[in-house]
C-alpha cells in the first residue's frame, strides 16, 4: 500500500515536530498481522530507539460494507450482520439494533422480553470484559488469568447456545421480541454460571490487581484526561476510567435497568490500570444485575402480539398452522413486510465497549434506507495516536488492549 | 405540533433567530435544521454557550431516492451535554456538485475520524480538516460507496485490484 509517513495529521505532527530532522528514527509496521493486535489493523510507528514518537493507524482491512448491506436487508435480516460487528459481544449489538428499530416503529416490548434481554446484555458485558481483561493481561505476559477467564466465556457460550441454538453469532433478537422463549434449563444455566463466577473473579483479581509487574506495565500508561475523553467522544469503560460519570443504563434507562439495583463504576486515573479496574468492577455489577434479573423474570408472552404485523409469529405456529405460515410469509417476503414511518431516529444502548448507537433512516419500505452504526471501537481508536507518543514500544500493546479495539467493529 | 422543550431552543432563537420551523422531533430525538453556511457557528454556539461538550457522532445520508427529498446529502451531528445528559441532533444539507462543509475538528477532536469516514463514504469534503484522507476504503478507490447511485455489488473494483505476484515482489 503506498503510504507516506509525511501524510500525518497536523496534530500528531506537531507533537513529533522536535524529531522532524532526526535521521536515526526508524519506522515499524505493527500489523496488520500481529498477535497483539488480536485482529487486523495496522499501526505505522515511528520510533526513537524503543520510544514511540508518532503512530499512524491504517485501518480498513476488515471493511466489508456492513452499512451498505443494511440497505439491502430488512430489519430482521440485518441482525445477522450486526452480530458480526463486535464479535466479542454479539448479542449486545443485536439488542442495540433492535432497540433502535423498536424505537423507530414505536413498539414497546413485553416485560418478560425486557428481562431476558437485560440478562443477555449483561452476560455479553461479561463476555467482552472477560476477554478484554484476559487478553490485555496476556499481552503483558500474564497467561494464567487469560485461561481462567476464557473458561468462563465457554459457559456463556453454552448459555447462548441453550437460548438460541448458536454459540457465537446467535441472531437471537427479533423486532418486538426474541427468536425463542427461554426455558427453565436456560435459567438454571444462568444461575449456575452466577454461582461459579465470583470465585473465578476473585482468583484473577488476586493474580492481577496487586501484581507488581502488572501494575508497573499499566499504571500511568496511556493516560487520557477527563476533558480529552469528552472531547474525543469517548464513552463506556474508557470514559468512565477517566472520570466521566456517564452510563446509558442509568442516564437513559432502557430494558429492565430501571427496576434493578446496580452501581456505575468510575475512577479518575484515566490510564490502562484504571480501565482494567473499571472493567473488573463492572463484571461484579453485571453479575449482581443478572442475579437480580434471573430471579424476577416476569411470566407472560415473550414477543409482542404479532397482530401488529411487524412482529414475526411464534415458530411453532409457523410450522403447525397455515395461518401462522401465511403470517410469517407476509412479514418476511419481499414487497410485503411491514410499513415503517418516513422518519429517522438515533437510539443508543450501553454496549460493553461504550455507546453503541444506530441512526436509522426509514423510507416506509421494509428495508432501512440508511442504517448508521456508531461504533465505539472506531471512536476509541481515533484517540490512540494522541495518547501513545512518548511511550515505549511495549506499551503499545498495553494501550491497544485497554482501549479494547475490535477490528470488525472498527471497520464494519 | 406541540412545543419542543429543549434548552437549545431559546439559545438558538436568541443567537440566530431560529423559529419553530427549524425544529422537529421524533420520539426523544430533538432535531434542528441548519443551513450549511451557518453550521459551524451554530455548533460553536452550542458547544460554548449550550454546554454540548460531546460530539457523539457525525454521519451522512444520501437522499437521492428518499421520498420528498429536496437536497442531496443530509449530514447529521449528534451532540450530547455530558453534565445534563441532554441530546440534540443538528441536521444540515449539502448538494452536488461540490458538497462541502466546514470541519468541526476545531471544536471537537472526536470529529477527526468521523469526518474522514463521511468523506470516504459520501465524498463530502470538510474544509479545515487537518488530514482528510480515505479511512476505510483503499487509497486508490475513486468512488463513494454509500452514495445511492453506487451499486451494492460495486463496479468491479474487487476484481480489478492490482495484484502483486510472488515473482514480482
Amino acid at each position: 500500500m503506498p503510504f507516506e509517513v509525511s501524510d500525518l495529521s497536523a496534530d500528531v505532527d506537531a507533537a513529533a515536530g522536535e524529531y522532524a530532522d532526526k535521521e536515526y528514527l526508524w519506522t515499524l509496521n505493527f500489523g496488520p498481522q500481529h498477535p497483539a493486535t488480536h485482529t487486523t489493523l495496522r499501526l505505522i510507528l515511528t520510533l526513537d530507539g524503543e520510544k514511540v514518537v508518532k503512530a499512524v493507524p491504517d485501518i480498513g482491512y476488515l471493511h466489508s460494507g456492513f452499512e451498505k448491506l443494511a440497505e439491502d436487508l430488512d430489519y430482521n435480516q440485518y441482525v445477522t450482520i450486526v452480530d458480526r460487528m463486535n464479535y466479542l459481544s454479539p448479542l449486545a449489538n443485536e439488542i442495540a439494533w433492535h432497540h433502535a428499530v423498536e424505537k423507530l416503529l414505536g413498539i414497546e416490548i413485553t416485560p418478560r422480553c425486557k428481562y431476558v434481554r437485560t440478562i443477555i446484555a449483561e452476560l455479553m458485558r461479561l463476555h467482552d470484559h472477560l476477554l478484554n481483561t484476559g487478553t490485555s493481561a496476556l499481552d503483558l505476559g500474564a497467561f494464567t488469568a487469560f485461561l481462567y477467564f476464557f473458561q468462563q466465556r465457554e459457559l456463556i457460550y453454552d448459555i447462548s447456545e441453550c437460548a438460541s441454538g448458536q454459540r457465537f453469532h446467535s441472531s437471537y433478537t427479533r423486532v418486538g421480541g426474541v427468536l425463542f422463549d427461554v426455558t427453565n434449563e436456560w435459567v438454571e444455566k444462568v444461575r449456575s454460571f452466577c454461582r461459579g463466577f465470583r470465585a473465578v473473579h476473585t482468583e484473577v483479581d488476586g493474580l492481577l490487581t496487586r501484581n507488581r509487574i502488572f501494575i508497573d506495565r499499566t499504571k500511568g500508561v496511556g493516560v487520557l484526561s477527563k476533558e480529552d475523553a469528552i472531547n474525543f467522544s469517548c464513552t463506556g469503560p474508557v470514559a468512565r476510567a477517566s472520570g466521566v460519570v456517564r452510563d446509558l443504563r442509568k442516564d437513559e434507562p432502557y430494558l429492565a435497568y430501571p427496576d434493578l439495583d446496580f452501581k456505575v463504576i468510575c475512577t479518575t486515573g484515566g490510564d490502562c490500570y484504571a480501565r482494567y479496574l473499571v472493567r473488573m468492577h463492572e463484571m461484579l455489577e453485571s453479575i449482581k444485575l443478572i442475579e437480580q434479573a434471573v430471579e424476577n423474570i416476569p411470566s407472560g408472552p415473550i414477543n409482542v402480539d404479532p397482530e401488529g404485523k411487524a412482529v414475526l409469529p411464534n415458530k411453532s405456529n409457523v410450522y403447525q398452522s397455515i395461518e401462522g405460515l401465511i403470517h410469517h410469509f407476509e412479514v418476511i417476503m419481499p414487497n410485503r413486510g411491514f410499513a415503517t414511518p418516513t422518519e429517522s431516529i438515533y437510539a443508543a444502548t450501553e454496549s460493553p465497549n461504550g455507546e453503541l448507537g444506530f441512526y436509522i433512516t426509514a423510507d416506509s419500505s421494509s428495508k432501512p434506507y440508511r442504517a448508521r452504526c456508531r461504533p465505539p471501537s472506531y471512536i476509541h481508536f481515533a484517540v490512540f495516536p494522541h495518547i501513545i507518543p512518548g511511550h515505549m514500544l511495549s506499551d503499545v500493546v498495553a494501550v491497544l488492549g485497554s482501549l479494547n479495539i475490535i477490528a470488525a467493529e472498527l471497520d464494519r | 405540533m406541540t412545543e419542543i422543550q429543549h434548552s437549545a431552543v431559546l439559545l438558538l432563537s436568541e443567537q440566530f433567530g431560529f423559529d419553530a420551523s427549524a425544529w422537529s422531533r421524533n420520539r426523544d430525538n430533538v432535531r434542528v435544521r441548519v443551513d450549511s453556511e451557518r453550521v459551524f457557528e451554530v455548533l460553536k454556539c452550542l458547544k460554548t454557550l449550550g454546554g454540548f461538550d460531546m460530539l457523539v457522532d457525525i454521519t451522512g445520508v444520501d437522499e437521492l431516492e428518499y421520498p420528498n427529498a429536496t437536497d442531496r446529502f443530509r449530514v447529521v451531528y449528534c451532540l450530547l451535554n455530558t453534565s445534563t445528559g441532554e441530546r440534540l441532533i443538528v441536521l444540515t444539507y449539502v448538494n452536488d456538485p461540490q458538497p462541502t462543509l466546514p470541519s468541526a475538528y476545531p471544536l471537537w477532536k472526536g470529529a477527526d475520524w468521523m469526518e474522514r469516514e463521511v468523506f470516504d463514504m459520501f465524498g463530502i469534503t470538510f474544509t479545515g480538516h487537518p488530514d482528510l484522507r480515505r479511512i476505510l476504503m483503499p487509497e486508490e478507490f475513486t468512488e463513494y460507496p454509500l452514495r445511492k447511485d453506487y451499486p451494492l455489488r460495486g463496479r468491479g473494483e474487487r476484481h480489478n485490484f492490482p495484484v502483486i505476484t510472488r515473482a514480482e515482489s
